[in-house]
């Protein structure tokens, strides 16, 4: 017993088992809710397990398909845009901003893939990385202008990334529908050589939507921990969104890094926006709502405590919450719990400093043993 | 003999650390008692505790010899226990009457304000205890001594029969001092009874009847003023025989390291805060810039720093011009800046120590080589100066910075700013709020940079640091020094009447 306490006591471990205890009392919560409106909590594990590995518990023994790679397959392409949403808002929340622009930098980022994956004739081995790299570049602008807008005028980021958000997606929605071949809810194929999608990947997966994005995911995810942890841009950034005011003293360029953290978080942003037109749809989509990337995003770098892996556990738990959904349909499981237990989650993760400080008690008492 | 108020074996934990830990304080009627302590000794914890601010978890209290239990403030307001705040909790929009009557105004019919009543009242108390305000003046337009004494007056109108000072001359000049001790001895002739709160021991000698002294949050013993030493009573708060005296030789200046010519810097509010100000500070000299806090000192360093735009006027160091360039850029031209918070400009509290030490030159090889960073060569450096400073913290390179004392949080920023060897070291308030001991270290450090040849541009509030560490004193009053004079041909007096405008001093040659 005095060595668990040990362990929860000390610091060093308090990274990793807080958010722990949070997504624990998150799922208790769920459960718990649940239970009162006659619901078998069970049911909703069973669902998670399918939804991640494809492994169906409650047909074991039934003699029907325990084991389907389809769900594995799906379950990656729910996580993939979520790590880079939540890359976008991990990044900005270290320079001690909060880009609630996730959702504009991932649309704006997903029109610019599709344009330039619909319009430039490039040899086929330029094209690809051209519309992954457009994707970024037009989430960047989508978060450079809140970032300018900061450094030089002190407008809250927020205000701004919010209404950007809209203007993104309308304006985008309109100027999709103008590229040649467009119906009124999508653009055209994009050609095959613009895309992530893979036959291999889908035929391993029982015809799943996999796609090679998860290169670029691991990618994003390595620069993302390399330019924190290792730069002194990353030094300056941090140490920007803790003290302003001793980075001033100290002689950095707090707007223009402020400026700069919103640029590259929204690039971010904007590579979701690409993989999700080159890899798990294929062609740009005209959405009538916020498909909730970015907002997710924010809820997924709460998680990982703004840190690169962090953020990618973070999307993993996200994605299987959001993946099972569907699953827990069928098994005549609201969804709503699905969405309760994520929000209780981030609110429990919110509490930190409460669970913070419910752990250090527990020290005090060992010290007076 | 009776108590006025009593905490008998009060403890009081918080995680990780016991605050007070069974400590007594007996205070007897119509007398002052000092608390005294270093910072962190478990003064403001007592204090809030007897406010009703915290609960202690062991121990009682006793007003009067009755046992009471003190919830929160208002319970301790109806016991007669008044606070004077160190930072005073006035509104600044209002005359000295709405402020002392806030909360307690007489009315008239239809909740109408009486303020005629109100006024007579507020008369009749400053009368009775020589507190001399003008009633119907606007806060914003006294003195700072004067809003000392609205403060004390609310405590007075409100009945308080205890009144404890936290820390009251911080912010006042020696003659207002020695107006709030007579002040302080007319109320005790009145019958009230005062706690003061502080560390500085001359007040004490002057002023308190007996003294309760505090160390880590131990009650270390209470002695009678009169019959013991300002030396004795500092190694109760120490623990240790300290020095009060600053060893120093005599300076010996060398050429203008930093000129300033006609400097005009403008405050937050857009009103000149530095006027057409000139100085002089040599090499192998300690200059400080003596004043009243507020008369202009921190938008002076700011501008020096590239904190603060410049308005007009020229500042040169080494004979070059640097008004108007980046931080950055003076920093390297061979300026360390000691600043005046420690925790709000000189320390990323949530980085550790060892990114906190390379905070002005991490962009400098060895630290980083093309803007990747050399954590080996960092933990190296940072190891170095740990060491070299005296830098004490539970993980060396790796500790908290935010969980370190105050005295080794500034021992950190001297040592970063010391060991890139600049020209010119700027200290504002570099002991402000320390304990004896690291006030001692800091002192010492400061002096053999000057003796290396250094130029230190001290700012200071303590009178005492004023005389004791600097060579040459300027003194400063409303954004033009006012006067320059040689430490050991001044007295405490003179500066004080130069610190508050009424006398202007003879420029010494500063060749």
């Amino acid at each position: 017993m005095s060595k668990i306490k040990g362990f929860l006591a000390n610091k060093k471990n308090h990274s990793f088992i807080i958010p722990i205890i949070a997504i624990l009392l998150g799922f208790l919560f769920g459960s718990l809710i649940m239970v009162l409106s006659g619901l078998n909590p069970i049911d909703l594990f069973v669902s998670l397990v399918r939804a991640v590995t494809g492994i169906d518990i409650s047909n074991i023994g039934t003699g029907k398909k325990i084991f389907n790679a389809r769900y594995i397959g799906e379950y990656f392409v729910y996580v993939m845009p979520l790590v880079l949403t939540g890359l976008s808002a991990a990044f900005a929340f270290r320079t001690g901003l909060f880009n609630i622009g996730g959702e504009g930098q991932v649309v704006v980022g997903a029109f610019f893939a599709t344009y330039v994956g619909l319009t430039f004739d490039l040899p086929g081995f330029l094209l690809l990385p051209a519309v992954i790299l457009a994707g970024a570049l037009g989430g960047a602008l989508w978060g450079f202008i809140p970032g300018i807008l900061k450094a030089k005028f002190n407008v809250s980021e927020v205000v701004v990334t919010i209404m950007l958000n809209y203007i993104g997606m309308y304006s985008t929605n309109y100027f999709l529908k103008q590229l040649p071949g467009s119906t009124n809810t999508k653009t055209a194929e994009i050609p095959q050589a613009g895309l992530l999608s893979s036959d291999f990947l889908a035929g391993i997966t029982n015809n799943s939507r996999l796609h090679y994005g998860f290169i670029i995911v691991i990618i994003a995810v390595f620069i993302f921990w390399f330019v924190i942890e290792k730069t002194t841009f990353g030094y300056e950034l941090k140490s920007v969104g803790y003290n302003p005011l001793a980075s001033k003293y100290a002689g950095m360029k707090v707007e223009r890094n402020a400026a700069l953290s919103m640029t590259i978080a929204g690039a971010f942003a904007g590579l979701a926006g690409a993989i999700l037109v080159s890899g798990t749809f294929g062609y740009g989509r005209v959405i009538n709502s916020f498909e909730n990337y970015g907002f997710d995003g924010l809820a997924v770098a709460l998680i990982g405590n703004s840190t690169g892996l962090g953020t990618f556990l973070g999307a993993l738990l996200f994605g299987a919450l959001k993946a099972a959904q569907p699953i827990m349909q069928i098994n005549r499981i609201p969804r709503d719990i699905a969405i309760i237990i994520i929000s209780s989650i981030v609110v429990f993760i919110a509490m930190r400093n409460g669970i913070k400080m419910k752990l250090d008690k527990i020290k005090v008492k060992e010290v007076e043993k | 003999m009776a108590y006025a108020i009593e905490m008998l074996g009060i403890t009081k934990e918080f995680p990780g650390i016991k605050a007070n830990d069974n400590v007594t304080l007996q205070v007897k009627k119509a007398e002052v008692h000092a608390l005294l302590g270093e910072n962190g000794a478990g003064k403001s914890t007592l204090m809030s505790v007897l406010f009703g601010l915290y609960q202690p978890e062991e121990g009682i209290i006793k007003v009067d010899g009755k046992e009471v239990k003190i919830s929160d403030p208002n319970i301790a307001n109806e016991y007669g226990i008044g606070m004077v705040h160190q930072h005073f909790k006035l509104v600044e929009d209002f005359t000295v009457t709405e402020n002392i009557i806030l909360g307690m105004e007489p009315k008239k019919s239809f909740s109408r304000l009486d303020i005629n009543k109100a006024e007579k009242k507020v008369k009749e108390l400053s009368e009775k205890y020589g507190l001399k305000v003008d009633p119907k003046a606007k806060v914003q337009d006294i003195s700072v001594g004067m809003q000392q004494r609205v403060e004390i007056l609310k405590m007075l109108y409100r009945n308080a029969e205890i009144l404890i000072f936290d820390e009251p001359t911080a912010v006042l000049t020696p003659q207002e001092i020695q107006e709030l001790i007579k002040i302080m001895k007319g109320l005790i002739k009145e019958e009230k009874t005062i706690i003061l709160i502080t560390h500085k021991l001359k007040e004490i000698k002057e002023v308190a009847d007996r003294c309760t002294v505090l160390r880590r949050g131990k009650y270390i013993g209470t002695v009678d003023v009169e019959s013991t030493t300002e030396e004795k009573m500092a190694e109760m708060m120490v623990g240790r025989e300290v020095s009060f005296e600053v060893e120093k030789y005599e300076a010996k200046p060398k050429d203008v390291v930093l000129e300033i010519k006609d400097l005009v810097v403008k405050n937050n509010r857009n009103l000149d805060a530095v006027k057409k100000l000139n100085l002089k500070v040599h090499a192998g000299e300690i200059l400080c810039v003596g004043g009243i806090d507020g008369n202009g000192q921190s938008e002076l360093i700011e501008a020096i720093t590239g904190l603060r735009k410049i308005e007009s006027g020229t500042v040169l160091l080494n004979g070059e011009p640097i008004e108007n360039e980046s931080t950055r850029n003076i920093t390297l031209k061979g300026i360390g800046h000691i600043p005046e918070d420690r925790q709000k400009y000189g320390l990323v509290l949530d980085f550790n120590l060892e990114q906190n030490m390379v905070l002005q030159n991490y962009f400098n090889e060895p630290f980083s080589k093309k803007g990747i960073l050399n954590p080996g060569e960092i933990r190296k450096y940072s190891d170095k100066l740990i060491e070299e400073f005296d830098v004490r913290s539970g993980k060396g390179s790796l500790s908290e910075t935010r969980g370190m004392s105050g005295g080794n949080q500034q021992k950190a920023i001297i040592a970063r700013e010391i060991d890139r060897a600049p020209d010119l070291l700027i200290a504002a308030q570099p002991t402000r709020g320390l304990d004896v001991g690291a006030i001692e270290y800091i002192h010492k450090r400061l002096v053999e940079e000057r003796d290396n040849g250094k130029a230190v541009l001290l700012v200071s509030l303590e009178m005492e640091e004023v005389l004791n560490l600097s060579d040459r004193i300027a003194v400063i009053y409303e954004g033009q020094i006012v006067g320059t004079v040689k430490a050991d041909e001044t007295n405490e007096n003179e500066l004080g009447l130069m610190m508050a405008g009424s006398k202007k001093g003879d420029t010494i040659s500063d060749e």
